[in-house]
């Protein structure tokens, strides 16, 4: 197979400079491959472009941290036993910025196709697959260095920097970066309009947030409530990463530990955090298998 | 301007259509198409907006399925070797499909790996691409900086940065001022002489078509004519006589057995091109041997290339299009929805 050729150029006066040919090989699982990487990369090269995004979706999240935090403190001290709200809220806070961030990312699917960009890679020599796979792993690598971010900032509602405990939780909230870039890729993947898709959104992602327990605990609520939150797939990733918080901090009460990481039960049965968190896997898988087969389908 | 110029890739001819038909909901876009592109060959596609150039182009592009009959590009069927077509094609749409927020070299460099082109030959094929469109100089610029005429250009080097078989170009000069259309032209003049190409581009400006090898006007669907710019001129060149007649069926007969003219038939009228119109009017009612109920003689201008094929002018073509089209979206967009 050669590569480069010299190609014959008959009638044109001057000598032509040599033509670079290149080949398209035929699809394989290297070039599947590589389109997943550069579709990954190209979310990366825009998030990094783009730094008013990266401080924007920053600002909401230190909001709910420092004032509704501190604002709240003040009340509920006599039903935190002790224990810092902000520490309290700070798992479900970091699970609202990437879950944001993802959401964003996602977003952009609709913008390309509004711009005409998703013509582009729908029209090349690669799988539809590799497309969605690229875009979802961006997404959740753009949604988890914001998550890094807030794992930087811990400390300051003291929360400590275990090696460990960091680890857990930079592995849960990739995760769920990556199980709700593909719940927006899935919804994005029929929307025209950017207008529609942030409607849907805030239809859906609003509740969940609001439904998971990021801001409360879990356990005591009326029934209705408890209903939701179990069914709620946020839930099931704020509440491992709260017991990976309490579990490394110092000087809890058994009192406090009972009242605010007491954890999502199901008739009673205490919910293991692995099972909570392949919950969250099971579901993005299921939500990038649809993401995939509404990309395949249309035209 | 000659299709043997430049030696074929293969010899095979670079697109075969066969009787390729689209339809949307009772719409029929394409009705029945068949044509041949040479290897190597600049092919042009004319007719007014909605005349089904755009989705002619999307079947041979692999975008939108046929509905009835058969294409290959490149030696491969659009629908069973999809992905064949694929490897072997460059698209420049109507409609800007460019990542504006990044820079020029990002957006080659994203198609180049999209398109698996070999690592160590990215950087100097987009070197080759981007000077060819005058754009060397601002591969480090973001698109979004860009002017019309330079996101085409941009869009042609992308379309090329895999050395396609076959570089299809919609509408690849529309909005775009004067000078930028001609240097575009330039560019696709260039492109020929350089690398082993065949260009199937479409258009609806008339004096562009004359750059091509072979035009193909359409309208309404169907393709009306099919021969270079020489010889569809040439067919106008001559007077053209429009004639009404009780029996148009015998009087293209007897046009053509007892004049040796070749005669169509346009909607309700009899249209042939002779070399003295007004002279051979009188000749015309003496021997026809059918009835003639009006008769009218034509000088014509450049523009009659296309009103004598279609019988219709291309403004007035295309305002009859437009309402089709509209009726065509409310069927895609009800088909969306269902």
């Amino acid at each position: 197979m050669s590569t480069t050729a010299q190609t014959p150029v008959s009638g044109t006066p001057e000598p032509a400079p040599e033509v670079v040919r290149v080949t398209v090989p035929r699809r394989s699982l290297a070039s599947e491959l590589r389109a997943i990487r550069i579709v990954w990369r190209r979310d990366l090269i825009r998030f990094a472009n783009d730094r008013i995004r990266i401080a924007s979706s920053l600002v909401q999240p230190l909001l709910f941290l420092f004032v509704m935090g501190s604002g709240l403190q003040r009340l509920s001290s006599a039903g935190t036993h002790g224990v810092n709200l902000k520490t309290f809220i700070y798992p479900g806070v970091l699970c609202i910025t990437v879950m944001f961030t993802a959401m964003f990312s996602a977003a952009s699917i609709v913008w390309d196709r509004e711009f005409g960009f998703m013509r582009e890679m729908l029209v090349a020599p690669v799988g539809r697959s590799s497309i969605v796979i690229g875009k979802c792993l961006g997404g959740a690598t753009v949604a988890s260095s914001q998550g890094i971010i807030m794992i930087l900032l811990a400390g300051l509602v003291h929360v400590p920097y275990d090696p460990l405990l960091i680890l857990g939780i930079f592995g849960l909230q990739l995760l769920l970066a990556f199980s709700i870039t593909a719940f927006g890729v899935m919804i994005a993947a029929r929307m025209k309009q950017m207008q529609s898709f942030f409607g849907v959104m805030q239809m859906i992602v609003t509740p969940m947030f609001f439904i998971s327990g990021a801001l409360f605990p879990a356990n005591g609520l009326p029934g209705w409530l408890t209903f939701l939150n179990r069914i709620d797939p946020m839930t099931y990733a704020v509440d491992p990463m709260r017991r990976l918080v309490f579990d490394h901090l110092s000087h809890v009460s058994p009192a406090a530990r009972a009242a605010l990481d007491s954890g999502v039960t199901w008739w009673g049965w205490r919910v293991p955090g692995l099972l909570e968190a392949a919950i969250v896997l099971l579901l993005g898988l299921l939500m990038l298998g649809i993401a995939i087969w509404e990309f395949s389908t249309s035209e | 301007m000659s299709v043997t110029e430049h030696s074929p890739v293969d010899g095979a001819p670079a697109i075969v259509v066969d009787g390729l038909v689209k339809h949307f909901g009772s719409i029929e876009a394409v009705r029945g198409v068949h044509f041949e592109v040479a290897a190597g060959e600049v092919f042009g596609f004319l007719g007014p907006n909605g005349a089904g150039k755009t989705t002619t182009i999307n079947m041979l592009c692999t975008l939108a399925k046929p509905t009835a009959g058969t294409a290959t590009v490149a030696g491969h069927d659009v629908v069973r070797e999809r992905d064949d077509v694929r490897r072997n094609i460059g698209l420049v749409f109507q409609d800007p499909t460019l990542d504006n927020y990044l820079t020029a070299a990002q957006n080659l460099k994203l198609h180049a790996e999209l398109y698996g082109v070999q690592s160590k030959l990215v950087a100097p094929r987009m070197h080759q691409v981007l000077t060819m469109v005058g754009l060397w100089d601002r591969k480090d610029s973001v698109v979004g900086t860009f002017s019309g005429g330079m996101r085409r250009r941009l869009e042609i080097a992308r379309g090329l940065m895999h050395s396609p078989r076959v570089l299809f170009l919609d509408e690849p000069t529309i909005g775009l001022d004067p000078q930028t259309r001609r240097s575009i032209w330039g560019y696709i003049r260039e492109l020929k002489a350089r690398e082993q190409i065949t260009i199937f581009m479409t258009t609806h400006y008339m004096d562009e078509a004359e750059w091509c090898d072979r035009i193909a006007i359409m309208d309404h669907g169907q393709i009306v004519a099919l021969d270079s710019p020489e010889a569809l001129k040439a067919g106008v060149g001559t007077d053209r006589v429009t004639i009404h007649t009780e029996d148009d069926e015998a009087a293209i007969t007897a046009l053509r057995e007892h004049f040796g003219v070749q005669a169509r038939r346009a909607e309700d009228a009899v249209l042939f091109g002779v070399a003295a119109g007004e002279e051979f009017v009188p000749r015309l009612f003496a021997e026809l041997g059918v009835p003639i109920r009006a008769v009218s003689v034509s000088r014509p201008t450049l523009d009659d290339v296309f009103l004598s094929y279609t019988g219709s002018t291309i403004r007035d073509a295309e305002e009859d299009a437009s309402k089709t089209r509209n009726r065509m979206m409310a069927q895609m967009m009800g088909g969306a929805r269902r």
